[in-house]
């Protein structure tokens, strides 16, 4: 019953010509955002698929690897560990520790899927990766909730299908493709991944998070792994952000559920319906 | 057509989909405590940074050795930050960091990664 009430009142509340038009001038920087997305899901994805077919991969096994895992570094890793005849024990193992990350990323989504039908989260879940959540955080952030067709554009249309694609031409054209990093097509990651903090950052514990995140990161990469160090630096970076102090949280959207304890967002919405009740009752008087 | 690795394919996207689902499908999710809202919040600008700094600064070998990489690709990462601060546009910054580094390598003064 909570949730059918609460589903009503945000969408009466929510599709008013303010939120309309906020949600299409999100959009649009969503849309912008996510070209430079697709060359280097693109690039990244010939390069997978060349190094898959150097490896002896066949076009049937490099595409069930970026259909079925589509994570990047772990499918990387795992054409290097099928070359130097790992077990495939092993590379199950290995690919659970670098993929770990993404239970953070879900973690920062999933109150903003509250309301959305579990058959769809389960959806989400799968394609739910660096690019998507870099963008979908940012554009949920910008309109203080979710957007799925925005994070469908975010998981499939910036990532999924230029990484399968890609995949497919490399390891099937093969050596005929020039080398991505020529044109400079390798540094696109890393930058959109930084600009999209930057988009973050709007106070100083998103400040200093980020920055314990940067600076924990490449120590525990530079002393293990890259994997470790991008899963350390996001979770010991907020711990480190929640000590700063005073929540300057007032960049925040005012119907953010990052912002409202869950409660309060349970309160604030079954306010919403009582006014709305009331408002009826007057009118029908 | 070779299909042996499609197994191993579907072990490792069976290691990976629990990372992406657990957290996204529990129960109550969208009714947590205002402390791990508050931690959740932070998570995406440490996420995002740490992504990029491991990838800019950290370079792998064969065998997934790690090693310090300073390079062009530092000053890259930093004019696209810089063109976003300022102007809030990521693709032209994006734009500005590869066409930087295509021109270094062409020149020969950075290497192919």
């Amino acid at each position: 019953m909570r949730r059918q009430l609460r589903q009503d009142v945000r969408a009466l509340s929510g599709s008013g010509p303010t939120d309309r038009v906020e949600l299409a001038v999100s959009r649009r920087q969503l849309v912008r955002d996510g070209l430079g997305i697709i060359a280097s899901a693109g690039g990244f994805g010939l390069v997978y698929g060349l190094a898959a077919r150097a490896a002896g991969f066949s076009p049937l096994e490099a595409g069930a690897m970026s259909v079925l895992v589509f994570a990047g570094a772990s499918q990387f890793a795992a054409v290097g560990y099928v070359l130097g005849g790992f077990s495939w024990f092993g590379v199950v193992v290995l690919t659970a520790f670098i993929n770990a990350r993404h239970f953070l990323y879900s973690a920062a989504l999933a109150p903003y899927f509250g309301r959305t039908p579990r058959p769809v989260r389960a959806i989400v879940a799968h394609v739910l990766t660096d690019e998507a959540f870099a963008l979908s955080i940012a554009h949920f952030r910008r309109i203080g909730r979710m957007d799925l067709p925005g994070y469908w554009w975010a998981a499939l249309g910036t990532t999924f299908v230029p990484w399968n694609v890609a995949t497919l031409v490399g390891v099937v054209v093969g050596g005929q493709i020039p080398d991505p990093g020529r044109f400079g097509l390798d540094v696109i990651f890393p930058a959109a991944m930084a600009g999209l903090a930057v988009g973050l950052m709007t106070g100083r514990r998103e400040v200093v998070a980020a920055l314990v995140g940067a600076v924990v990161a490449v120590a525990v990469s530079l002393v293990w792994d890259p994997a470790a160090g991008i899963l350390a630096g996001g979770l010991l970076g907020p711990l480190v952000g929640l000590v700063m102090p005073g929540p300057p949280v007032s960049h925040l959207h005012p119907d953010d559920p990052l912002l409202l304890g869950g409660a309060e967002t349970a309160e604030r919405l079954e306010a919403g319906l009582g006014d709305l009740t009331r408002a009826t009752d007057d009118r029908r008087r | 057509m070779k299909s042996e690795l499609v197994g191993l394919a579907a072990l490792m996207a069976l290691a990976t989909y629990p990372w992406r689902a657990i957290p996204l499908l529990a129960p109550g999710v969208d009714r947590l405590p205002r402390q791990a809202l508050a931690y959740l919040r932070l998570v995406g600008p440490a996420m995002l940074a740490a992504l990029a700094a491991a990838s800019v600064m950290v370079s792998l070998d064969s065998e997934r050795h790690p090693s310090l990489h300073v390079g062009p690709e530092w000053l890259a990462v930093a004019l696209c930050v810089g063109i976003v601060w300022r102007w809030r546009n990521l693709l032209v910054g994006l734009v500005v960091a590869a066409v930087l580094i295509a021109v270094l390598r062409a020149a020969g003064i950075a290497t192919l990664p």
